[in-house]
């Protein structure tokens, strides 16, 4: 481990800038500013920081629907993402795509999804084009593993590796796919044993440990830029609160017990930095600063959201075509 | 000009495209070995990295040219049986036809999807016998469907170009079609149709294969003094509505004659269309001739009497005329 102080502080800011996102983006939604849901990445921080700590900005990565953490660590603005939350026009797809679509190519951010598992092919993709290309960016594809039970995951498994593509796959097993456990669920205990039985190296990491993760990514990353083809990191992590905010509302009867929830809580990846953070002599007054510092981000962000202007009628009919034709659009009604 | 089969005109698109952008490459199923007989040689001519077998996983290469659209190329996705599409679904529709609009305008798509031998009446009964394009139009996507070569050569140059996913259905009763090519180059539009016979009594608007079959209709009737208009859109979307609509109102008859099954298909469309745009040009009730709702059967005898062709568009024109010379 070579990471400075300064490199450390700034995953633990990573970590809390998601951790306090989701937080006020749930309470959005509360107060009616955010429609439809939001999919709280809290508990999994340590996983999109980790990576990213390792990528560059014209490498790729494709999310799924629980995607805001993924999409801050690769350099995502938070007065964009609020805005495209509430729908504005100042937001990253102009309020057309939401909380489960944000997208920023100038990031190499491919998308966030919201169709289970099929940001993966996308990603097989973007990782096809940079061999096809001949450049040494790597793609990096989140999912869950509720996801690696789809067979467009395991198609795009199968490829990357008979084509060595610079592809590593991320899957985050915070073991429920909404309430369903993966016990249940899946067939093997490790997804990491799924990418085995495609010929990819492929490895289980701790997800609440940043510098595990960030370990990992690191070999993952030289081997796709080497052209030694994809690799697969399976971390184990936690999804603190329901599979969308609004669950506790909807929920008949709890998939999960208290005490369950409690016992990961235990291993809370941003707590697990500070602790080691204070070892190296890091006080109570930085941390503070730092929750200041991430709040006023955030809250600049609530506020460049509520002023931004929401879509005029016509942008409805508008974008969904590069080529527009004489008889476009098409209109449901004279 | 030179007299080409259709299957070579599918060819020299690609190959023309390829020619004139680094960025297009072919991939499919056995599309190295040239299995349907329009990407034969080209491994040769343009190597493995441009010309790519995929595993089977059509939902997997679906996406991957999602993806690599998205990044700059332009793939040509082959799928050599009509019906793969269904496993491609989620990727085309919901990802592919999707992304552009969900992303705000910030990404464009430029895949083509190229379905080989669409359509029916080979013998492999009721799962490799469908064509697929109703699907796609319903969800606005861009279809194009040519008839003959010249226009399965501009068409397919053009959609390459489009930056939009823009599928295109190959019908198998094409493939052996000759005609006309022009030896310069040239591409023709999305979204504009084509009046390939010309007539004032009735207008016929057919898909595909079944283009061809209304001009030998119309060639037949000429002869009985019944003048039929055939329509080819070419592109079902975006549609030139304007020239089904200018020419019902000639002919005051519409008869749609499409190879998908009846409900919801490309031909209820047009006849929507028509009765909401021109229903006062109207001297009679639209017709359509589709495909009953059943799968299609495998006993030749019983597969060609569920498939749309020559007679059943013969018939129902004559039962429209016939309604005018009794009216």
């Amino acid at each position: 481990m070579t990471l400075s102080l300064e490199e450390k502080r700034n995953l633990l800011e990573g970590m809390l800038m998601i951790r306090r996102f989701d937080e006020r983006a749930a309470t959005l939604v509360d107060e009616g500013e955010v429609t439809g849901e939001v999919h709280q990445y809290i508990g999994q921080e340590a996983v999109a920081v980790g990576i990213s700590s390792v990528i560059r900005k014209d490498d790729a990565i494709t999310s799924n629907h629980r995607g805001h953490g993924h999409v801050l660590a690769k350099g995502g603005d938070v007065n964009l993402m609020m805005a495209e939350l509430g729908g504005r026009t100042t937001g990253y797809c102009k309020g057309k795509g939401g909380s489960m679509h944000i997208t920023s190519l100038d990031l190499g951010i491919y998308g966030t999804n919201g169709m289970v598992g099929q940001g993966v092919p996308i990603a097989l993709g973007a990782a096809f084009a940079n061999n096809f290309k001949g450049n040494d960016n790597v793609t990096i594809t989140y999912f869950g593993e509720g996801a690696s039970n789809e067979g467009a995951v395991h198609e795009s498994m199968n490829m990357a590796a008979i084509w060595k593509l610079p592809l590593i796959f991320v899957c985050e097993n915070n073991q429920y796919a909404v309430s369903f456990n993966a016990k249940d669920s899946t067939s093997v205990e490790n997804i990491a044993e799924r990418g085995k039985g495609y010929g990819i190296p492929s490895i289980v990491v701790d997800g609440m440990d940043v510098f595990a993760v960030r370990e990992a990514a690191k070999e993952a990353v030289q081997r796709a830029r080497n052209g030694e083809g994809p690799t697969l990191i399976e971390c184990k992590t936690y999804r603190y609160f329901g599979h969308f905010a609004g669950e506790p509302h909807v929920l008949k009867k709890p998939y999960r017990t208290d005490e369950e929830i409690e016992s990961h809580r235990q291993n809370d990846p941003i707590e697990r930095l500070k602790r080691h953070l204070v070892e190296e002599g890091v006080d109570e007054v930085e941390f503070a600063e730092m929750e200041a510092k991430v709040h006023e981000i955030i809250e600049d962000g609530v506020v460049f959201m509520k002023e931004s202007p929401r879509p005029t009628l016509e942008a409805a009919l508008e974008d969904a075509y590069a080529v527009e034709h004489k008889t476009m659009p098409v209109k449901g009604w004279a | 000009m030179a007299k080409i089969r259709y299957i070579q005109a599918v060819e020299a698109a690609m190959r023309e495209e390829m020619d004139r952008d680094p960025n297009v490459f072919v991939m499919g199923l056995d599309v190295e070995a040239g299995m349907s007989g329009t990407t034969v040689g080209m491994v040769k001519d343009y190597g493995k990295k441009r010309v790519i077998d995929t595993p089977l996983s059509e939902l997997g290469y679906t996406g991957l040219g999602v993806g690599a659209a998205m990044a700059g190329l332009r793939p040509i996705i082959e799928n050599d049986i009509n019906s793969l599409q269904y496993l491609t679904m989620e990727q085309l529709v919901n990802q592919a036809g999707k992304l552009r609009y969900m992303t705000g305008g910030q990404v464009n798509i430029p895949l083509t999807v190229r379905i080989v031998a669409s359509g029916g009446g080979g013998g492999m009964a009721a799962q490799h016998s469908d064509s697929t394009y109703a699907q796609l139009i319903h969800m606005g996507m861009k279809v194009v469907v040519p008839a003959t070569p010249y226009d399965a050569k501009g068409l397919i140059k053009q959609a390459i170009r489009e930056d939009d996913p823009v599928v295109i259905y190959e019908p198998g009763a094409c493939y052996g079609v000759r005609g006309e090519v022009p030896d310069e180059e040239y591409t023709i539009p999305l979204g504009e149709a084509d009046i390939k016979h010309e007539g004032t009594d009735v207008t016929v608007v057919a898909v595909g294969h079944l283009v061809n079959e209304a001009v030998k209709v119309a060639k037949n009737l000429e002869k009985e003094g019944i003048s039929v208009e055939v329509v080819d859109p070419r592109t079902l979307f975006p549609l030139d509505t304007d020239t089904i609509l200018k020419s019902v109102e000639k002919t005051g008859h519409l008869v749609v004659v499409d190879d998908g099954y009846r409900f919801c298909s490309f031909a209820s469309e047009v006849a929507a269309i028509v009765a909401d745009e021109a229903f006062e040009s109207l001297k009679a009730p639209i017709k359509r001739v589709t495909r009953p709702q059943v799968p299609v059967p495998y006993s030749k005898v019983i597969e060609m009497s569920v498939l749309p062709g020559k007679d059943q568009i013969q018939s129902t024109i004559l039962s429209l005329i016939k309604q005018k010379q009794n009216g």
